[in-house]
């Protein structure tokens, strides 16, 4: 792709850091750290057309599923729904009134989101019965599962690693934002999560791994994976930063529940974004 | 009624596998338990067929990936485990989410009440009436003989939402001959009609209620198999014929079961009529034996139930 086509992508990126910023003014029980990490793997995914969707009919057949497993951390997809065309103009504004369905944890009544998370560690095991079933259908769709590193600490993603493993579910691509924070601590104070791609590797998945904030490697990785020809399930191990773009929340491991009055939020975006 | 046993899972496998041959919608899918019947419907139909292995909460997950996707989904495994190990995912994707798309997940839990009897208080169920019927978007069956069972296979395939069927694992008499589509939606049925005093049940207890209505003159019964959604009209219109309601249920009572159901259908038409409920008060049950003596040392027995009817004046 063109050096142009990834400025663009660069520029989306950051409108839509700001546009979530800006939500999370409205709304200030959105979790505005864990909506940044992911700014870039959505805007590959839908900018970057990774996914194949249709906003005129969002469960068009033969779209390619995207699960989003970490739904508290996708505030930053709004302005992109919005942006594309899935969400109108009316309904974008409304956010933060009650009549909005935009709400802090986004839910299965929002065009492309396939299930209502919220509880997490989920989205892996309804995206294996939907890669399982795309098969079954002779649909070439692929299953795209975002999933929060933290939730890996969950029992019920290890049943659903181990049998998409075993079940070859090689049209399933798991990206993993790994911004190395829960709620309470680093990840790896809890419970280390590495080495991770040892771990996916013994239960028969396809690794990769790269900055999860380089738009370039994302879009390449993402597009050689969903062309991989192999028999493995894949993940993409995206390293990120939570909080990315907001030095004020970048790496404080409390930063998942630190949240920004109005005029904060204004002054943010002054500083880093105007 | 006769003495034709059946084990209602296997009455339930052998209708599907009839109408698997021609629905090719039909997804079964396994937590490592199986059955007779089963045997020949993975043998038949391995593209449709799926052990998720011992792991409830994945089956559940996998199961409502299928059914997103148009698959009908029976999702098959040990009543307490399928129901309490998946009580998140099955709140969270399948509840929650069919509010919003249609999500054809029938769960059969297998064992409920003290089908397990030799097990111990790990493989009782107790508590599942009570949490699934807790489930907004959930039809909760609780059938008592296998001529239920087989009725509900088509309308299980024909509607969308969420299910809940629990079945005993022991072989049963058959109580119904026929059962028309109208019968099965409202959810209950007057099995013998009374005077003064009623016995209401559900499961496995029908089985003794009906023994004990076919002793006492008088005595009324009706069958409550549809837990959710149930014609609560048509039900209060036969409740309210009764000055005395006896509730029967394999199951924790006082606690959101078969009992609540009655009573907050009295307690909504400001009837006044007394309800008793029969059933197991908030302890588990360590000891072992045949159901009988299980009952009877929990103060179920056929005596003891025949006691409570006759100070119901």
């Amino acid at each position: 792709m063109s050096k142009k086509f990834f400025e663009k992508l660069e520029k989306k990126a950051k409108w839509v850091r700001k546009e979530t910023l800006k939500i999370h003014g409205i709304l200030p029980e959105t979790r505005l750290a864990s909506s940044l990490s992911d700014v870039e793997i959505f805007t590959s995914l839908f900018y970057g057309k990774i996914l194949k969707f249709n906003t005129k009919n969002w469960l068009w057949e033969k779209r390619d599923r995207f699960i989003v497993s970490k739904p508290h951390g996708a505030i930053s997809l709004y302005p992109i729904l919005f942006d594309i065309g899935f969400i109108s103009k009316e309904e974008f504004k409304k956010i933060g009134k009650a009549s909005s369905f935009l709400g802090g944890i986004p839910d299965g009544r929002i065009p492309t989101f396939e299930i209502t998370c919220g509880a997490l560690g989920h989205g892996l095991g309804v995206g294996c019965g939907m890669a399982l079933a795309l098969k079954k259908k002779g649909l070439k769709s692929k299953v795209f599962v975002l999933m929060g590193d933290g939730e890996l600490q969950a029992g019920i993603v290890w049943e659903a690693i181990m049998f998409a493993g075993h079940h070859k579910l090689n049209n399933l691509i798991l990206i993993i934002d790994n911004n190395k924070i829960s709620m309470l601590d680093y990840v790896k104070n809890t419970i280390n999560l590495e080495p991770l791609e040892k771990k996916f590797n013994v239960f028969q998945w396809e690794t990769e791994r790269i900055d999860g904030h380089n738009i370039k490697e994302l879009y390449y990785t993402l597009k050689k994976l969903k062309q991989s020809k192999s028999n493995h399930p894949k993940v993409l191990i995206a390293d990120t930063i939570k909080g990315k773009g907001v030095p004020e929340l970048e790496n404080d491991p409390l930063c998942h529940i630190k949240s920004f009055k109005k005029e904060e939020v204004d002054e943010i975006i002054k500083k880093y974004y105007e | 009624m006769n003495n034709n046993l059946k084990t209602m899972r296997d009455v339930f496998i052998e209708t599907l596998y009839e109408r698997m041959k021609k629905n090719k919608s039909i997804y079964f899918v396994s937590a490592d338990l199986g059955a007779p019947a089963l045997d020949k419907l993975r043998q038949d139909f391995k593209n449709r067929f799926l052990n998720v292995g011992i792991a409830e909460q994945n089956l559940i997950n996998v199961s409502a990936g299928l059914a997103l996707e148009g698959f009908i989904v029976y999702s098959y495994g040990i009543a307490p485990f399928i129901t309490m190990r998946g009580y998140e995912p099955i709140r969270q994707i399948l509840s929650i989410t069919s509010q919003i798309r249609p999500l054809n997940v029938n769960l059969i839990g297998i064992g409920t009440g003290l089908s397990y009897n030799m097990s111990g208080p790990s493989h009782h169920c107790l508590e599942d009436l009570s949490i699934m019927k807790l489930l907004p978007n959930f039809i909760v069956f609780s059938p008592s003989d296998w001529k239920l069972v087989e009725k509900f296979v088509d309308f299980s395939i024909l509607n969308k939402m969420p299910k809940y069927l629990r079945f005993d694992s022991k072989p049963l008499p058959n109580i119904y001959d026929q059962i028309t589509d109208a019968v099965l939606k409202r959810g209950f049925y007057e099995l013998k009609k009374g005077k003064k005093t009623c016995l209401v049940s559900t499961g496995f207890m029908t089985h003794r209620a009906l023994s004990i209505a076919e002793k006492i003159n008088g005595l009324g019964l009706i069958d409550i198999f549809i837990l959710k959604p149930i014609d609560e009209k048509l039900l209060f219109q036969h409740l309210k014929k009764y000055k005395y309601i006896i509730t029967l249920e394999e199951g924790f009572i006082n606690n959101g079961g078969l009992d609540s159901l009655i009573l907050r259908i009295i307690n909504e038409n400001k009837s006044n009529i007394h309800l008793k409920s029969l059933g197991f008060k908030d302890k588990h049950i360590f000891n072992l034996g045949e159901r009988e003596h299980l009952h009877k040392i929990n103060k179920l027995g056929e005596a003891d139930i025949i006691k409570i009817i006759k100070s119901c004046r």
